[in-house]
């Protein structure tokens, strides 16, 4: 049972809805580490701009191009979260131990990077790959299985005996 | 440099699984050449000398686990047994597989198992030991299994792995005993500290339990002939020549510690004899070629752990002569078969006589080794096996030093009768029938005669292999004063020589009676004796194997139904029942008090209770569902209250995308609750509904109302933007503090997914 598509929806989700849920999804990572946010939630944001998208008929995209291969983002968030837990290994540190880069820029002044936001980055991804595996398993394969039930309902119904 | 040898041969493994698949040829001249390369590097220490050097890695410092290894006269010998016949059977086996898939994988296999082999014979103290030891378990299962389509291949694999590897397991708990009681695992020290008492005994018994799996000593013995269902190359060198030699090796580094510790000496005596007379009684009866020298490397096996173990000055000499003449006839046996499985299409001892008209040098290299197996002069075997009737004429006559000779004295006849039944099988072998079968079994080689090339490759190692054991024969006396050394650095007081000539003697006079009775036994023997039904020993591990799988079926049947309610109701119930006993033990929960918060906060809860029952009661599924979705809002809400915005803004994305799941799973589910529910499931479902509705909340104020220590909340503020450059500290908390934690939920947040996306797959089929 694919949801009908409908075209205004469709527009209005794909022309506004998902390019400022993005933006929010960015933001609410970076600041996570001083404000209310992080890369959890962002992610979250951003999984919740794919459902409204598949809700409203379309494919999960970026830009018009569907995403085929959550796996794939799955695996790279994975190691991008790995990677910044062990980084610190190499300069004998201990694990995910942070470090602290201060940038003088000309404009905004002093940008502080902390290396724990790599990480965060890393949750993010995991998360948005999770929402989008669940979704395509569910809403677009899971409707093969909702027709098959469907369909042995009425059998039973026929009188055939299960 | 020696962990550079040892790493190069591993990684010349690993480059050819991954990267030389298609080029198996080239990978294996690049391991020929890594691996004479270590040869010359342990033979420049010089063969004969007396002076050890060690070297060590560290690798776990804080449990006192390093990785040591030295050049000892014995492991010299050791590594250059392994690397010297290593790169033998490579150049073989270049010729054996000529066109076959497996070639890259078993190149790659086989050059793994080398640099395991080669740090095994090396280790300087258990632990390292028992590292390479389990390598070579997982290498040898692997190369067992290298046919995978054949089940009796996979299920020979599958014995193998288990038998050795339990005995694996024993070894290590034995080091871990040895390593908490004395601090250590090395075989000098230990050797100094001379342990005794019943942990050591125990200790000992466990080395030993490993020491047996490893070199199929009764009753462990039954894995080695089904491993002969690897390809020769296989056999020759890891199941003949060095591999099942570990155990041997074990025994040898550590008799000298445990050989008066409790029933040690006893044990390796009775099981070696048994072993060695029963693996040449058996070797008298197989009608397969390799079967017959599978079951006589069980009895060589044997002979070798009586003489480590009982310690005796020449019988450790007799061993160290012994392990190299084995090796070298052993492996230009198994791979004389192999040219003439390869040739004729057989192995059948009453048929491989029909080979000796089409390859006369391997046939005359193959009489060689098969009369320095039965230790007829003037071959090695002859001069080691005669070493080793002196060492144990020179016993004491107390009930060991009775049994241990009495064994090796009917062991031996049955080698020579084994050896001598193979010799006729290869001389005369019932030439009428099996000139006309060979035929017929070669015409599907005859189409490609093997190429002078392939000819040369594959008897050149046998040939070798008996033109060595003849030389070194020749020049006993020369090999054995290089063996002395060795055998001095098992046990200082090691004394011996080898010779061509002794002398008339006791040890000759018995030689001499085991030869002639040994002859004719052999002479006698059937060619075409059927072979017993399988091997009892196998047929107990089959037994014994089964019965644990049955074991685990109906446990898995009894603990898991099936049924979803089931599962939650087990896990609900003792989610609550745990709280409720703690809280009952320990009644302190009241002492905090019960805030009952801001009248807002009372009537956000009130709504929350109201959704909550509304769950309960809703008939439509995904009615249910949106109400769980508002208690999770309510619950966000109360959160902002409360001055959490991380976690309001967090459980309101969740529940938001929650409901939407559950929506979408919902659409595969019948609509309506539980319509035909009973009253007694619907009794029991209240019941622990209620009960984990109780329980949790007395939990947490139990909980909130035990605290002994400061809150770590303080702490957490104070370092939060000095150390980890940021405000928020819950976020720090998840991405630095605690990040250990966060990246375990990640990992278990992907794994769901991807449970999800196949079980939806499976129910899709």
């Amino acid at each position: 049972m694919r949801m009908q598509s409908s075209a205004i929806l469709s527009e209005l989700v794909n022309r506004w809805l998902t390019k400022v849920a993005t933006l929010i999804a960015v933001y609410v990572t970076f600041r996570g580490h001083n404000a209310p946010g992080g890369g959890f939630a962002g992610g979250l944001i951003l999984g919740a701009a794919f459902v409204l998208q598949f809700l409203a008929g379309d494919e999960p995209s970026i830009r018009r191009r569907p995403i085929r291969n959550p796996q794939k983002l799955l695996g790279a968030g994975l190691l991008v979260a790995f990677g910044t837990t062990l980084a610190p290994l190499v300069a004998g540190r201990s694990p995910l131990e942070s470090y602290i880069w201060k940038l003088e820029t000309p404009v905004i002044g002093e940008v502080k990077l902390v290396s724990s936001t790599l990480f965060d980055l890393g949750v993010f991804v995991v998360v948005v790959a999770v929402v989008l595996m669940i979704l395509r398993a569910l809403g677009t394969e899971g409707a093969g299985v909702s027709a098959r039930r469907e369909g042995a309902e009425s059998g039973d119904q026929g009188g055939v005996a299960s | 440099m020696l962990f550079v040898a040892i790493f190069a041969q591993f990684a010349v493994g690993g480059l050819t699984l991954v990267g030389l698949r298609r080029r198996p040829a080239l990978a294996a001249a690049l391991g020929v050449v890594v691996l004479a390369s270590s040869a010359m590097l342990v033979a420049a220490r010089g063969i004969g000398g007396a002076e050890t050097s060690s070297y060590s890695v560290r690798w776990l410092p804080i449990l006192g686990f390093n990785l040591n290894v030295q050049l000892d006269g014995f492991a010299v010998v050791m590594a250059l047994l392994v690397s010297v016949l290593g790169a033998a059977v490579l150049i073989y086996s270049l010729a054996y597989f000529e066109h076959d898939g497996t070639y890259a994988r078993f190149v790659g296999l086989f050059m793994a198992f080398a640099g395991s082999m080669f740090g095994l014979v090396l280790a300087e103290d258990l632990f390292t030991m028992f590292v390479f030891w389990e390598l070579t378990s997982v290498w040898s299962f692997l190369l067992i299994g290298l046919n995978d389509k054949s089940t009796s291949a996979r299920q020979a694999a599958v014995r193998a792995l288990l038998t050795t590897g339990a005995g694996g397991l024993c070894l290590l708990a034995g080091v871990g005993i040895l390593q908490v009681q004395y601090g250590t695992t090395s075989f000098s020290e230990l050797l100094a500290v001379g342990p005794s008492g019943d942990l050591a005994h125990a200790a000992a018994i466990l080395l030993l339990l490993g020491a047996f799996t490893k070199s199929a000593q009764f009753p462990f013995h039954f894995w080695l002939p089904g491993a002969m269902a690897a390809p020769t190359p296989v056999s020759a060198y890891l199941h003949s020549a060095t591999m099942v030699k570990a155990g041997i090796v074990l025994l040898a580094r550590t008799s000298p510690i445990f050989a008066d510790v409790g029933v040690w000496r006893w044990w390796v005596v009775v099981a070696g004899v048994v072993t060695m007379v029963l693996g040449g009684w058996r070797a008298l009866r197989e009608v397969d070629a390799k079967l017959v020298l599978a079951y006589s490397t069980v009895s060589q096996l044997g002979l070798l752990t009586v003489l480590f173990g009982i310690g005796n000055r020449y019988a450790t000499y007799a061993g160290v002569a012994h392990i190299v003449a084995h090796a070298i006839f052993k492996v230009g046996l198994f791979l004389g078969v192999g040219v003439i499985d390869h040739e004729i299409g057989t192995r059948d001892v009453s048929k491989i006589g029909a080979a000796r008209r089409a390859m006369p040098t391997t046939t005359v290299a193959m009489v060689l080794s098969l009369l320095s197996m039965a230790g007829i002069i003037p071959l090695l075997g002859f001069a080691t096996k005669e070493k080793a009737l002196v060492a144990l004429l020179d016993l004491e006559r107390d009930a060991v030093g009775v049994v241990a000779l009495g064994g090796v004295v009917i062991g031996s006849v049955l080698s020579v009768a084994y050896s001598v039944r193979l010799l006729r099988a290869v001389l005369r072998g019932d030439d009428t029938v099996g000139s006309a079968e060979a035929a017929t079994l070669s015409s599907g080689h005859a189409e490609h005669p093997s190429s002078i090339v392939v000819r040369v490759a594959l008897s050149g190692p046998v040939v070798v292999a008996a033109v060595v054991s003849l030389a070194a024969g020749l020049t006993a006396a020369t090999v054995g004063g290089w063996l002395v050394a060795p055998s001095t650095s098992l046990d200082v007081d090691a004394v011996s020589k080898l010779a061509l000539w002794p002398g008339i003697n006791d040890a000759l006079i018995t030689s001499a009676i085991v030869i002639v009775v040994g002859v004719v036994i052999g002479w006698r023997a059937s060619l075409s004796q059927p072979s017993a039904s399988a091997a009892t020993g196998e047929r107990v591990f089959d037994a014994l194997y089964d019965a644990t799988m049955r074991l685990a079926k109906r446990i898995t049947a009894v603990t898991q139904s099936g049924s979803l309610p089931i599962y939650v109701g087990v896990t609900l119930l003792v989610a609550a029942s745990a709280p409720i006993a703690g809280v009952v033990i320990d009644a302190a929960w009241f002492e905090g008090g019960v805030s009952w918060g801001t009248p807002p906060e009372a009537l956000v809860s009130i709504v929350a209770i109201v959704l909550a029952v509304g769950v309960a009661l809703a008939q439509p599924r995904f009615a249910g569902a949106l109400f769980l979705g508002g208690v999770g809002y309510a619950i966000a809400v109360l959160f902002a209250m409360r001055g959490a915005p991380d976690l309001a803004i967090t459980q309101l994305l969740v529940e938001t995308l929650t409901i939407v799941v559950f929506l979408l799973a919902l659409r595969s589910m019948t609509q309506k609750v539980g319509t035909r529910v009973g009253w007694t499931p619907r009794v029991l479902r209240v019941g622990v509904s209620v009960g984990v509705g109780v329980a949790v909340p007395l939990f947490l104020l139990a909980a909130r109302a035990s605290r002994t220590g400061p809150s770590p909340a303080q702490e957490y503020f104070a370092r939060s933007f000095d150390e980890a450059g940021g405000r928020n500290v819950v976020n720090v908390i998840l991405v630095d503090f605690r990040g250990f934690d966060t990246m375990g939920e990640i990992v278990v947040l992907a794994v769901a997914a991807l449970g999800v996306v196949n079980l939806v797959r499976r129910a899709v089929r």
